[in-house]
């Protein structure tokens, strides 16, 4: 043999072994499945928990992966509609056999979920808000959710206006799943704080013009406004605030966290106060506390990456996300394992949304405490002291 | 029955007997009972349209109130499902006479506006008075007889199909009997079969009643089968996707109705893969096929079928 | 109180000035070929879009804009009836054009999304400024604006109808396409025209109303169905009917929302356009007689 052919075989031998040797040691890829509006009436949520997820996949995978074991997020799109969330979760158990599946983006589809995932004793991590979808957690074994309770968001506004003397106040909710609960949630909880609510109002999500209802509420006395609706219908209800010139205070809810809405509503967003994730605003928090370093990471991934701010939504997809990627690491491919591990384990985490206390009796693990009071201020956040 | 339609019903029998057996998978019966629903609702519309020449723009309301109404007496005053289902039916039969005696006056397009406009108003009264408003509400309890609960997507095909093969059976029956003919004969000229002494206001508004009857048990067993309900179901969305699906599979055949609620439904799982252009690629499939298949699904392949025999064509029903 | 109810009033005026548009825009195109164009809506959204595209997006002027918006939309309303239309016109019936129209819309949504996207988009009013107060309610600059272009549309589409050969030619064909063509009228000349103007005329009120209530790819359906609601209420086919019905609708919604319920206000359209088709379908304007004798 020459020599050319033997430095042929040796290095065709080497690279047969090396092959061989990394085969053996591929791992079998994790499988998870999401389950996002992508499209639809919700897709302002969906589209940037789908970018959350697929970015953050990419990064994990380009690290190793969990163990060693590449991670695969099979993404379903439901359309906003129930009856599409419900096929794609059958799809993604019987057809994909993933582990775990996180969101889906709305409440409605969350709901029409539990009996199906509770039935395939696999866990489910809703990026949706509604306290109805971990309510009663008797019934909700394997579910549980990253978005803060509304509940939540409501004390905190009604914290603050307590602490102003607000003693009455007109509600404008929009006729969706999220304005409803915001809704009861307002009715709920006003009188632990010693408020009353002089007036009701309500809009649709494609309407124009709201100047009707806060005339409305404008004549009925009330000290300040609440507004409790995500997509354009903030920005409108802002505008015509200010062409009312209403003279009382304008609270959002906490869809209110986008740079967009402010942007779009101008200078009528200046004074607009609301209870926002800590996402928003991470550059005015303390060095030192806990949820910065990774708010900051997060929000300079996602926009090297794609147009736009990923907004609180998609950090319900990345909290989700992180906490079944963490169960998996160390508890292992095992759906019960994977629920056990999130209810007990997640303590004092921090995630985008706030700092999560999972528990047997608590399958949200977010209270008041993960919203900052957020003021609009020559057209930039700032946080309320 | 024509020798044709027997046939074809047979193989529709043993279509649906086999079919869970040899797919294990819920997802594939999953979308098969998504299919079976829409049907039903489908071939409601067909006889409407296609043969007693009405046009409706409003059968989600009856889809609707059939979910609705069956879902709130069974869940919320415990009454037995199947009775639920009935009372259901009734209901929305009672809304189509209330409708149909004003509506049916008007022609074309005003007729079209009208059941819109139906159909709108049940919407917003799901959405707004509605147990849950636009959230809708869950737990709704599956479907059960003498105590035996139905669970399993196996289960639930053989039911749904099961109706959809009796709906077949008595709406081919129907056709072809002298209140079919009938109804050809007013949907070809209403002054004609009046002349002829049909009782033509009195038929239309049955046939609006079959088509409410359908679609309104297709609606209680959606809520049975999916045990959750929310008005985003039953919006105008809906009602334009059941007539795409008459249209595209043939008015003037009531398989049309099966055809086109399997090519409708399927359509957007195929398109799964397609995310941000799926809303794109689905107008643009809808738009080629109603240019270029004007007759729709069944009536072009029965076209084919026939091409080797002359025959004079029918007027179409 | 009355300030109150003026609030009310310029808050319909608002949302009515737009259905008026769109109901024009229906009933151009249901006169020249007695199709009901459901693809209607989607124009006033391909008007605010396009122009924060070429206002904002390419930051070219504002007259640039508009001209070019208005070019744009136009073009499409022409495309839409060479490809969909005019191949089915004599041929197929009515119902089916219908429900090749929602074909077409959807499949314009679907373009709209994909170079768009779901997010909403707005620019600023045309005038800048404080919102005008009128015995204590406010009307914002905009709303003004929004009033007056609709005006002007009507003003230029009755000399346009009436004074020039060509409108009336196009009026020829909605009493009698075959007597006009007798006439030498191009009848699918005509039919193209009216595509045409009436996709200008959705436009023309997107471009108005973006800076007050933003535009997303999907406000289209909504505005289509209120649209032609107006046009029903003023009796198919009547120009000056739909206007009416435009604003008279959007007043009336929010009325509703003010003194009644504001959950019932999308309820009120529906409500009110049965109650004309099931009591006088020829609509406000409308003779009954020619209703009946129209050919569906």
């Amino acid at each position: 043999m020459n020599k050319g052919l033997r430095l042929l075989l040796s290095i065709l031998t080497a690279l047969t072994v090396f092959s061989f040797i990394s085969i053996s040691q591929a791992k079998e890829p994790y499988k998870i499945g999401a389950i996002f509006s992508v499209t639809g009436a919700a897709s302002f949520l969906g589209e940037p928990e789908k970018n959350t997820v697929l970015m953050l996949v990419d990064e994990i995978n380009r690290a190793g992966g969990i163990n060693g074991h590449p991670l695969e997020v099979i993404i379903e799109d439901s359309k906003s509609d129930e009856t599409q969330a419900v096929l794609a979760a059958k799809k993604l158990l019987e057809k994909d056999n993933v582990l775990a599946i996180i969101g889906p983006s709305t409440t409605g589809e969350s709901m029409a979920l539990v009996p199906i995932m509770n039935n395939a004793k696999t866990p489910l991590i809703s990026c949706a808000a509604g306290a109805g979808i971990t309510n009663p957690v008797q019934e909700r074994y394997w579910i549980f959710k990253t978005p803060q309770y509304d509940t939540s968001a409501v004390e905190a506004i009604y914290t603050h206006m307590k602490k102003h003397g607000i003693t009455k106040v007109g509600i404008i909710t929009i006729a969706t799943g999220f304005g409803d609960a915001g809704k009861k949630a307002l009715h709920d909880l006003a009188p632990k704080f010693g408020i009353t609510i002089v007036a009701d109002e309500r809009y649709g999500p494609k309407d124009s013009d709201m100047t009707t209802q806060l005339t409305k509420i404008k004549a009925s006395g009330a000290q300040a406004v609440i507004n409790w609706s995500v997509g354009p219908g903030q920005v409108v209800v802002t505008k015509n605030w200010h062409s009312l010139k209403m003279g009382i205070p304008l609270y959002q809810s906490h869809g209110w966290g986008s740079k967009k809405n402010i942007e779009l509503a101008g200078k009528a967003a200046e004074g607009v106060i609301a209870p926002l994730g800590r996402l928003v605003v991470w550059d005015k928090l303390p060095d030192k506390h806990p949820q910065k370093a990774l708010l900051k990471k997060y929000e300079e991934d996602y926009k090297a990456h794609y147009k736009g701010e990923p907004g609180t939504f998609g950090g319900h997809a990345y909290d989700a996300l992180m906490m079944v990627v963490e169960a998996l690491k160390k508890a292992g491919p095992d759906r019960k394992k994977i629920r056990d591990y999130i209810e007990n384990n997640i303590k004092n985490w921090p995630g985008t949304g706030g700092i999560f206390n999972m528990s047997p009796k608590d399958h949200c693990g977010l209270d008041m405490s993960a919203f900052e009071m957020v003021v609009v201020k020559n057209g930039d956040w700032e946080i309320l002291k | 029955m024509s020798k044709g339609n027997t046939a074809a019903l047979l193989i529709l029998c043993l279509l649906v007997f086999s079919l869970p057996i040899l797919i294990k998978g819920s997802y594939i019966l999953t979308i098969g009972i998504f299919i079976g629903i829409n049907a039903l609702v489908a071939i409601g519309l067909t006889i409407l349209m296609g043969y007693a020449g009405q046009v409706s723009l409003g059968q989600a309301g009856f889809y609707g109130i059939g979910a609705y109404v069956s879902a709130i007496l069974s869940l919320k005053y415990g009454l037995p499902v199947i009775f639920s289902i009935l009372v259901a039916m009734s209901v929305s039969a009672a809304a189509a006479v209330i409708l149909a005696v004003p509506a049916l006056r008007l022609k074309g397009h005003y007729l079209a506006v009208a059941t819109l406009g139906f159909g709108e108003i049940i919407y917003v009264i799901l959405n707004e008075w509605g147990p849950g408003g636009p959230s809708g509400f869950g737990d709704i309890p599956h479907l059960s007889i003498f105590g035996y609960t139905f669970t399993t997507s196996q289960e639930y095909f053989y039911i749904i199909w099961g109706c959809v093969v009796l709906v077949m059976l008595f709406s081919l029956n129907l056709i072809n009997s002298m209140t079919g003919r009938a109804l050809r004969a007013i949907h070809g000229s209403e002054v004609a079969s009046l002349a002829m002494g049909v009782d033509v206001v009195r038929l239309k508004i049955k046939v609006f009643i079959l088509s409410a009857l359908y679609a309104s048990l297709a609606g209680a067993l959606y809520a049975h089968y999916v045990t959750f309900v929310s008005p985003s179901s039953f919006s105008l969305f809906y009602s334009i996707i059941i007539l795409m699906m008459v249209v595209l599979g043939g008015m003037s055949n009531i398989w049309g109705g099966i055809a086109g609620a399997l090519i409708i439904t399927v359509l957007p799982e195929v398109l799964r893969g397609f995310k941000e252009f799926d809303i794109l690629v689905y107008g643009l499939i809808l738009t080629i096929s109603l240019l270029f298949m004007r007759k729709g699904i069944v009536p072009l392949m029965s076209d084919l079928f026939k091409r080797g025999e002359r025959r004079p064509s029918r007027i179409q029903g | 109180m009355f300030t109150v109810f003026l609030q009310f009033l310029f808050s319909g005026l608002t949302t009515g000035a737009v259905y008026a548009l769109v109901g024009i825009g229906f009933n151009i195109v249901y006169n020249s070929t007695s199709i009901i164009n459901l693809a209607q809506g989607e124009f006033v959204v391909i008007g605010g879009l396009m122009m924060w595209l070429f206002l904002e997006g390419l930051k070219l002027s504002f007259m640039t804009s508009i001209i070019l918006t208005l070019a744009v939309a136009g073009s499409i309303g022409l495309i839409m009836e060479r490809l969909t239309i005019r191949p089915l016109l004599k041929k197929a019936d009515l119902l089916l054009m219908i429900m090749v129209t929602i074909a077409v819309s959807i499949l314009m949504r679907g373009i709209l999304m994909f170079k768009f996207g779901k997010e909403p988009y707005s620019y600023p009013p045309f005038t800048e400024g404080e919102p005008i107060i009128v015995y204590g309610a406010v009307i914002q600059q905009q709303t003004l604006w929004v009033i007056f272009i609709t005006g002007l549309c009507i003003v230029l589409l009755y000399l346009f109808f009436n004074k020039t050969l060509l409108g009336k030619a196009m009026r020829a064909c909605s009493v009698d396409p075959r007597a006009a063509r007798l006439m030498g009228i191009n009848v699918s000349r005509i039919v193209m025209l009216s595509f045409v103007i009436s996709a200008v005329i959705g436009a023309v009120g997107g471009i108005a109303i973006t800076p007050i209530s933003l535009m997303e790819y999907d406000k289209g359906p909504m505005l289509a169905v209120k649209g032609f609601c107006a046009s029903i209420m003023g009796g198919l086919g009547r120009g000056r009917g739909a206007v009416i019905g435009g604003f008279v609708l959007g007043i009336l919604e929010s009325l509703t929302a003010g003194y009644i319920h504001s959950g019932m206000k999308d309820a009120v359209a529906l409500i009110i356009m049965l109650f004309i088709l099931f009591v006088r379908p020829a609509g406000l304007f409308g003779s009954a007689e020619v209703a009946r004798l129209r050919r569906f």
